[in-house]
């Protein structure tokens, strides 16, 4: 068989966004607090904080004495909004990363399945859309822990829970919201997505769609108990969330620069309020438009969420940005592709309306209210 | 010695094979190595994250890339 090369794809980088297939931790450290690493790391952290705090300083120092461009031009507001954004992102990427990456060594694929094997409906959901946010998890890994839930006895609709939370509440997508768009947006998107993972789960749970799981995944029965953890260490769990930084860090930088340089060229180049008439509340198809135009592109959130912040600037509604961001992120084709080989058709297109469907929710709701 | 990498594709499971190749070449082991890519195998083989190896059967990593010194002594090297 052919092998899927789905991280061929710009969609691709997301296997960047987990640290499940990336961390060498090495597990044979002495336990114990490791102070060397700590001291280390609370040095990095003041170090962080302080070039932090310079930052706006700093990009307008570069883009009026160092560059020379004259105040108030389309030019200056480009080019200081690139040099004040990128390192803030990228800045504040490092440090969640690394955090999360910390958090994740906590729970391991095996321990949520395990968690999540005795639970019921409802309250499963719930968990298991919880547990996608701190589980490390890549698109590549998506298939194989898929049957590995199912295998051991995770209902279907808290495994899809699980499959909708983890890439679309992510990390990454947290902290580019939260340094450019704010965390108000932050927050609401968190929340909307853990909802979309929540009921779409319990949508598809009720829906009794277990024969539409290829018939062979269906046999797969293994032992939730049976794989141990490996016992971790706190100079391993350290050691995580470096490695993470590397891994992501290392892989998303060039989707931030390039989303903030388009971001910035719209900032400083476009006027207020010209997607009013087409991205606004009042446009009421262009909810539905956003999500149908999000399934057949597949950027990660580092790429799309710049672009997003200005298009807000813009005039364009947040209903219909969040729903636009929702359904990049969380419905792709390659995706769909790769679940065919464990979901029959009809199951796959009701995984996508559900969520879809979810999705739209979100926009109406948020171009309702605010 | 039967050396399976499993994985379907994806960058971090070409590193994988990429470094138990390595590993061989280092430890002068004769050995095997076949990549699989099918889902229903890797069931079978019971791997539920990716990239794993499987060694004579024995699954020896899974959902993460090995270190070369870790496929080293799985060599007996």
């Amino acid at each position: 068989m052919k092998p899927l090369h789905l991280e061929g794809t710009p969609k691709g980088a997301c296997c960047a966004c987990k640290t499940q297939c990336a961390p060498e931790q090495d597990a044979h450290l002495k336990p114990g607090l490791p102070l060397p690493r700590l001291a280390a790391v609370l040095a990095a952290l003041v170090v962080w904080w302080l070039v932090y705090d310079a930052l706006p300083g700093l990009s307008k120092l570069l883009t009026y004495e160092v560059l020379g461009i004259a105040q108030g031009s389309h030019l200056a507001e480009s080019v200081e909004f690139f040099l004040y954004d990128t390192p803030k992102v990228l800045m504040l990427l490092t440090l969640v990363v690394f955090g999360v990456g910390v958090i994740r060594s906590f729970f391991t694929p095996e321990r949520t399945r395990r968690i999540l094997a005795g639970k019921s409906e409802a309250v499963g959901n719930v968990m298991a859309a919880l547990l996608g946010i701190v589980t490390p998890f890549c698109s590549c890994s998506a298939v194989p822990l898929f049957i590995g839930f199912l295998g051991a006895g995770v209902p279907l609709g808290v495994t899809f829970s699980f499959l909708v939370s983890a890439p679309m509440v992510n990390e990454i997508a947290v902290v580019l919201l939260y340094g450019l768009v704010g965390w108000k947006v932050a927050a609401l998107y968190v929340g909307t997505g853990l909802a979309v993972a929540i009921v779409s789960g319990l949508v598809i749970g009720k829906l009794n769609m277990e024969r539409h799981v290829e018939d062979w995944v269906q046999q797969v029965r293994l032992d939730p108990d049976a794989e141990p953890d490996a016992e971790q260490t706190w100079a391993g769990r350290l050691d995580a969330g470096v490695a993470a930084v590397r891994d992501i860090v290392g892989k998303v930088w060039p989707w931030v620069i390039g989303g903030i340089a388009v971001g910035a060229g719209i900032h400083g180049y476009v006027p207020e309020g010209v997607l009013a008439s087409i991205m606004g509340k009042e446009a009421w198809w262009s909810v539905p438009a956003a999500t149908l135009l999000g399934i057949p592109m597949y950027s990660n959130a580092a790429g799309i969420i710049p672009v997003v912040q200005a298009l807000m600037e813009k005039g364009a509604a947040l209903g219909t940005v969040l729903a636009f961001m929702m359904s990049v992120i969380a419905l792709s084709l390659p995706e769909m592709v790769i679940l065919r080989k464990v979901l029959k058709v009809r199951l796959i297109l009701v995984f996508a309306g559900v969520v879809g469907a979810g999705i739209m929710l979100v926009g109406f709701l948020f171009n309702a209210i605010i | 010695m039967e050396i399976k990498v499993l994985g379907p594709g994806c960058p971090k499971c070409h590193e994988t094979e990429k470094i138990v190749r390595e590993a061989l070449a280092e430890s002068g082991v004769a050995a095997n190595v076949t990549h699989v890519s099918d889902f229903q195998e890797m069931a079978m083989l019971g791997v539920f994250a990716t990239p794993a190896v499987v060694i004579d059967g024995q699954v020896k990593v899974s959902g993460k890339v090995p270190a070369k010194k870790d496929v080293l002594a799985w060599l007996g090297k």
